[in-house]
């Protein structure tokens, strides 16, 4: 479908193409409507995994996909406004490869595969290899993405934001954290602090290993801070408009530690 | 191409649409129904908002193609002239209108909040309107009027 007309732009829920069209920044002969296309709409479980179809509203990701998925959930409760909610999903925010997407740290702590396809077939890409750039991805002219398969929750998982108010913000830096209790596997993935979102690896093998398993007491004050500064170190951000490098790296420090806390409070309690 | 919607009950169609032009365009400059306004399209204010297939989303950004063969409500399906929607209604008798460019658009997100859970918390009703920016009331007012608009579907 795609490869007919290849200079066909697709659009989802129009939330990032619409603001285009309107401010004439683009003026494809054709759109290519994937909300039509009902094997995209859809999310089923699949051996311990959720395949999301790419149109999927964050509206539905949250009320549906608390349980399984919690940390994309988190994150989607957070973009926009209940508005953006009922039409952006996570295909749209792949598409357009922002390092601020919210959907994309918890694709990368939770080791999420994307699933491209075009007449050439189906490829499966993993989540932290998909973004090359800012707003540059592998997604070939010709492809679509069809689904993102994402391992359901095996452990807490928790996302925070930092914008400059509490409705409608561009984060100026994210964090997602997923803890995998079974395989005791720490996955991060850091929004809008380098050109792309960005997994802090240091920071998961330091948890990983330092981390009490077997018998969870509090987190000691000094595990929190050194995983804090692991992911601010793993960060590359740059000064914009809504926020300085060096700004960006300490609330990353801070939501980093914020998140752990919060997750290994679950682990306790379970 | 020719676009074919059901508009508040009635099919409509518009002719000569350009696939990329919003629905919110078509619904104004298209179909006579300025009651859907147009202020930043860039989905940020909401005052465009419509329900679609009974979910409220911004017309700015949705494309014309993309309402084809589908039911919009606009906030001239509402209520009548001679009798208005309940919160409608509740938006006149709290003062919650001042200049109105807002006002579409919060009742259409409203009326959608109020009968999908007629006992939101304040914080919830927050939450609901979020999208819809109003640079005159203060929303102090907006929030008595959903509050009221909510105490009428209650009943
Ligand atoms: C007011 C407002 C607030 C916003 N707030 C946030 C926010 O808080 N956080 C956030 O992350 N984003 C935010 N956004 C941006 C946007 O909502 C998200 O990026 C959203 O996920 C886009 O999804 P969509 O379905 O609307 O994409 P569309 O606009 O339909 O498409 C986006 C891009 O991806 C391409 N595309 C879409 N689907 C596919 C597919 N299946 N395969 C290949 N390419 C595809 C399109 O061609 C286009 O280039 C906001 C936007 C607005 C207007
Ligand atoms: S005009 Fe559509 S949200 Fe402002
Ligand atoms: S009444 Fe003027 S913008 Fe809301």
């Amino acid at each position: 479908m795609k490869a007919a007309t290849p200079e066909a732009v697709p659009i989802a829920g129009g939330t990032d193409v619409m603001v285009e069209l309107n401010f004439d920044k683009r003026r494809p002969p054709a759109l290519l409507d994937l909300g039509r296309v009902a094997e995209l709409s859809g999310w089923r479980t699949d051996d311990g995994h959720v395949r999301l179809g790419a149109t999927v509203p964050y509206a539905r990701i949250v009320g549906e996909l608390g349980d399984l998925l919690p940390g994309l959930a988190m994150a989607a409760r957070t973009v926009g406004s209940p508005q953006i909610r009922n039409r952006g999903g996570v295909g749209g925010n792949l598409g357009s490869a922002s390092p601020a997407g919210d959907a994309h740290p918890p694709l990368l702590a939770t080791g999420a595969t994307v699933e491209l396809a075009s007449v050439r077939g189906v490829r499966t890409v993993p989540a932290d290899e998909f973004f090359l750039g800012p707003k540059r991805s592998v997604l070939a002219a010709d492809e679509l993405v069809t689904a993102v398969t994402v391992p359901s929750a095996a452990g807490p998982q928790q996302f925070a934001k930092v914008g400059t108010r509490n409705a409608m913000v561009i984060a100026v830096c994210s964090f997602g954290l997923a803890l995998d209790t079974g395989t005791r596997r720490v996955g991060t993935g850091i929004g809008s602090a380098g050109p792309t979102p960005l997994r802090a690896a240091a920071a998961e093998d330091f948890a990983a290993e330092v981390l009490p398993w077997d018998d969870p007491p509090a987190l000691t004050d000094e595990v929190a801070r050194e995983f804090g500064e692991l992911v601010a170190a793993a960060a590359t951000p740059i000064d914009d408009v809504r926020g300085s490098a060096a700004y960006r790296r300490r609330a990353l420090s801070v939501l980093a530690r914020r998140t752990l806390r919060w997750a290994w409070q679950d682990v306790r309690v379970r | 191409m020719r676009v074919n919607i059901e508009i508040n009950g009635e099919r409509h169609t518009a002719d000569d649409v350009w696939p990329g032009e919003s629905l919110l365009y078509v619904l104004r400059e298209r179909l006579g129904l300025p009651g859907s306004k147009n202020a930043c399209e860039q989905g940020e204010c909401g005052s465009c908002t419509v329900y679609l297939d009974d979910t409220p989303v911004c017309a700015c950004l949705v494309a014309a193609g993309q309402a084809e063969g589908r039911s919009v409500r606009t906030v001239e399906g509402l209520g009548t002239e001679d009798e208005l929607d309940p919160v409608q209604e509740a938006f006149v008798r709290t003062g919650a209108v001042q200049c109105g460019f807002c006002t579409p658009g919060l009742i259409v997100a409203a009326h959608e909040l109020v009968h999908r859970s007629p006992d939101a918390t304040d914080a919830e009703i927050r939450e609901a309107l979020a999208g819809n920016l109003c640079r005159c009331t203060g929303y102090e007012k907006i929030l008595d009027a959903v509050r009221l608009a909510a105490k009428g579907v209650q009943r």
